[in-house]
């Protein structure tokens, strides 16, 4: 089941919260909506749900082509899993999950055992099988995520729409957990939407990103697409590491291959830290001349400050460790860095 | 070696500061303490025991054969009338209320929740009055219901409505903050989940409200059954017919009958130790479920 | 976000729990005390000034305002004082204790004032012993100025004790830790933070005694010019049918609650400033 929406405005008072988004999710796809705190992620989210409306007389809702804008949200058929997952807390996990069915009117109820079946089966799907007694309550975080993911499977919605789903898990349940969903989606293949402001964590399980800034969508594209080909400032610096460096004082520094033309304009330019390479200082080698400052080498990956000579700037550059190791640098040194591959937002270039 | 002393020494000395920082020394809590309860005593205690010895001044005999008096029976049942309906309706009104409120953005909120705390503003005295310039003989429908012949004030009605009046925010103030706090994500989710508007109300908000719904309807209770101002202003105070049990307890003492007034005090103050020890068990009830 | 969020709320029965929240509020509340201040504004200025400016009027207020006053500052005193106890220290019998604190709000007023008024009468329990001493309480303005602290002590207890509950403690070690000592972290650290709340509570309890009737009648013996609260005085003219006397009264008490009203409004959002956004 596809979603589509389209021109979806939402404001309250004077404050935009969605100015005229389009968002289309093909099929069966497992697709992030990221952004900072207020981009509007959450209302976008909660409006294909049906749990708010968009501004009247702005953009519909589209399920498969079917027109649900004016659809309730109980009718929708969506499933919807809470930041906090606002399970009952006076319910068990077994009345929790069988809720949705045991409210549906007499004539299209399933029997108490049907019910108690497909409980039953959601419960191993979400692997929380002899849990069904406990309440919310005598349970861990990572434990109530399931539980309200298999009650909002118990109606078998169309779409599978979930708020911050790993916001509130310590980090390493965190990523077990998002892992787990990622394969979960490919059982299941349910067009499912989640919320998240952590890059990581769309970038490693979503099959497509959407990054949301300001109201705003600034890029759609699979995860590598958007890391590789930022569409904007904005995402360059949302995802991932990045050096912004001011295109004119590269000039005078004589980067190879850089169109002057370009570098002369008003503009900055864009490096990822592992597009910079650095090397021991030689006068005779073009490049950009900076002092090491910094050397933080917890982890796999070394993580060099410089500071450019010219102009002051700060240079973050990224290493293996045994590459450091080869290097030989030490704080204080002088070395030389040259741009493998940036980008300004007046020219696209190479370097 | 020296600087494992020293750390030690200063460790001892900080563990000492953090002590007196939150511990207030023996001689202080005591005096303190001591002070606190004797107060307690003289202002609470005392009046409670002096109902129950004055009660029992003659004995046993003459405790329960003042309950016996028809005057005193009519006015118990009067009171467990008048307590019989405005409550439930108060509660309806609560419920309404707080639904809104706690759910809801709409202007003029604000003024709504202090509005619906006014009659707590309101001397007892003032909201009897009020009820007789409305219903009574010279009152703005005085002459109508005289002509239909109906009969509110110095009448049944008249005690009802007077007691609905000063009752009337405290189930409502129990359920607002406390839906505020719950917030609508349960019920939100019930919502996606296909439940209509009775099912998300009774199957989820309901359970989650229950204790502050008990506890609001414990505290009307009480003010219900021993409202004295507002109901002496409407009552009239005709034997067996129009007296409550507070104003049965003050004819009883105006005419010198110190132990039928103070056998009917009594019961109102076993009323109000139950209304105590329910209410005690009920935030207890409702702190557990919160740590839970 | 969260509060914008609420907007326009998608969950049903909002115009139904509204539309009978204003109808019942309306019906029992506004409707009935809107009748007070029609009556009065169809009397002239002249008449209004002499129901509510005579001398035994005067005197009425000159007791009830002056009794409640009294009575108000007592309790923040001695209110200060048990909700420190009640959360501080442990003591043997302390959940009674803190559950007897509501006595005041359970215990119907008639029944308060007759007790009161058996304690304290010349052949009382505590009467006895103070009359043949020249202090009489029972039927004098001592009498109600004990009937009116008695009422009116839950207030402040009730509304210091969460704030001391959750006051954190690491604001007295921080405190010590700088170098207070005991008498300065609790004059300079706590009291300010319990000053709004202690307020609240002395303007709730005030408020509530300037109404009071039930507990007062009975030891206040009711003399005119002397023991005559103004809650009285409306039923006594109510008992001489003058109408428009009783409710001019019943306004200038109405104005005087409502004004407290705000105050502590007012009071209650200063005391919650540093605390949620």
């Amino acid at each position: 089941m596809s979603i589509q929406a389209t021109n979806i405005r939402k404001t309250f008072g004077t404050v935009t919260v969605l100015g005229g988004v389009d968002l289309t999710v093909p099929r069966g796809k497992l697709v992030a909506l990221l952004g900072p705190s207020g981009s509007g992620k959450t209302t976008l989210l909660r409006i294909i749900a049906g749990l708010e409306h968009a501004d009247p007389g702005s953009g519909q809702i589209h399920f498969h082509g079917e027109d649900v804008t004016k659809v309730p949200a109980g009718k929708r058929k969506v499933g919807f899993v809470f930041q906090h997952y606002a399970l009952f807390r006076h319910m068990t996990v077994f009345e929790n999950i069988a809720f949705g069915l045991t409210i549906l009117p007499r004539r299209d109820r399933p029997a108490g055992s049907a019910i108690a079946d497909r409980v039953h089966a959601l419960l191993k799907l979400v692997q929380l099988e002899g849990l069904d007694a406990r309440y919310p309550t005598q349970l861990s975080g990572g434990q109530r995520q399931r539980v309200a993911l298999a009650r909002a499977l118990a109606v078998e919605p169309r779409v599978l729409l979930l708020d911050e789903p790993f916001g509130a898990l310590d980090a390493k349940v965190r990523k077990e957990l998002r892992r787990w969903l990622r394969k979960f989606h490919d059982e299941i293949h349910l067009t499912t939407v989640f919320v998240t402001h952590d890059q990581e964590e769309a970038l490693e399980i979503a099959d497509e990103v959407v990054v949301m800034n300001n109201a705003r969508i600034e890029q759609v594209g699979t995860p590598q697409e958007v890391y590789d080909r930022p569409a904007s400032p904005f995402v360059y610096q949302f995802l991932g590491n990045v050096n912004v460096l001011r295109a004119q004082a590269l000039a005078g520094a004589g980067v190879p291959g850089a169109n002057p033309a370009a570098l002369e304009a008003e503009g900055n330019l864009y490096v990822r830290p592992h597009d910079v390479a650095v090397a021991p200082h030689d006068p005779r080698s073009p490049g950009l001349v900076a002092v090491l400052r910094y050397i933080h080498a917890a982890g796999p990956q070394a993580r060099l400050t410089l500071e450019q000579i010219q102009s002051r700037a700060t240079v973050e550059v990224e290493v293996s460790r045994s590459e450091l190791a080869t290097l030989g640098l030490k704080v204080g040194d002088l070395a030389t860095l040259r741009l493998r591959q940036g980008r300004s937002f007046d020219a696209d270039y190479a370097i | 070696m020296a600087a494992a002393i020293s750390t030690t020494l200063s460790h001892h000395t900080s563990h000492a500061a953090v002590q007196r920082a939150t511990h207030d020394p023996r001689w202080v809590r005591w005096t303190l303490t001591t002070v606190a309860l004797l107060f307690l005593g003289c202002f609470l205690a005392l009046p409670l025991a002096a109902v129950f010895a004055e009660a029992l001044r003659r004995g046993f005999g003459a405790y329960f054969s003042a309950f016996a008096e028809s005057d005193a029976l009519a006015s118990i049942r009067l009171t467990l009338l008048a307590a019989a309906i405005s409550v439930p309706a108060n509660l309806g009104f609560g419920v309404a209320a707080a639904w809104c409120i706690a759910k809801f953005n709409f202007p003029g909120k604000s003024v709504l929740i202090t509005l619906i705390d006014l009659p707590f503003a309101v001397s007892p005295v003032i909201s009897g009055l009020i009820y007789v310039l409305v219903f009574g003989l010279q009152g703005w429908w005085g002459a109508w219901l005289i002509e239909h012949d109906l009969k509110v004030i110095f009448a049944v009605p008249g005690i009802v409505l007077a007691t609905t009046f000063v009752t009337f925010p405290f189930v409502a103030r129990e359920l607002i903050p406390l839906m505020q706090a719950q917030g609508s994500d349960e019920e939100l989710a019930a919502l996606t989940l296909g439940a209509n508007g009775w099912q998300i109300f009774w199957r989820v908000t309901v359970p989650n409200i229950k204790w502050g719904l008990l506890y609001g309807i414990i505290l009307c209770n009480a003010r219900a059954m021993g409202e004295f101002g507002a109901v002496s202003v409407v009552s009239g105070h005709i034997r067996g017919e129009t007296n409550t049990m507070p104003l049965q307890v003050e004819i009883l003492y105006n005419e010198y009958n110190f132990v039928g007034a103070f056998a009917v005090a009594s019961a109102l103050a076993l009323l109000a130790i139950v209304t105590l020890v329910l209410k005690a068990l009920v935030e207890w009830r409702h702190a557990q479920a919160r740590a839970s | 976000m969260s509060f914008l969020r609420r907007e326009r709320s998608v969950l049903p029965g909002f115009g139904l729990s509204l539309g009978f929240t204003l109808f019942y509020l309306g019906l029992i509340v506004l409707i009935p005390l809107s009748a007070a201040f029609i009556k009065t504004a169809g009397m002239s200025w002249d008449e209004f000034v002499a129901a509510v400016w005579s001398p035994r009027v005067i005197a009425s207020y000159r007791l009830s305002f002056l009794a409640s006053f009294a009575a108000a500052s007592v309790n923040a005193v001695f209110g200060l004082l048990v909700a420190w106890v009640l959360v501080r220290y442990p003591f043997p019998g302390k959940r009674i204790v803190d559950a007897l604190v509501d006595l005041p709000f359970a215990l119907p007023t008639a029944v308060a004032g007759i007790a009161l008024s058996a304690i304290y009468s010349k052949n009382g329990w505590v009467g006895q012993w103070l009359e043949p001493h020249g202090l009489k309480i029972a039927y004098t303005e001592i009498g109600v100025f004990l009937a009116l602290t008695f009422i009116g002590l839950p207030f402040v207890v009730r509304t210091l004790q969460p704030v001391l509950e959750e006051l954190e403690p690491e604001l007295e070690e921080a405190s010590a830790s700088l170098g207070a000592n005991r008498w300065q972290t609790v004059t300079r650290v706590i009291l300010p933070e319990l000053l709004p709340p202690l307020i609240t509570g002395f303007a709730l309890a005030f408020a509530r005694a300037l109404g009071e009737y039930g507990s007062v009648v009975f030891i206040s013996g009711n003399m005119p010019m002397r023991t005559e609260i103004t809650p009285l005085l409306i039923i006594t003219k109510l008992e001489q049918y003058d109408y428009h006397g009783a409710t001019a009264l019943a306004v200038v008490m109405l104005v005087a609650s409502f004004c407290l009203l705000l105050v502590i409004n007012l009071l209650q959002k200063w005391s919650r400033r540093y605390y949620r956004v």
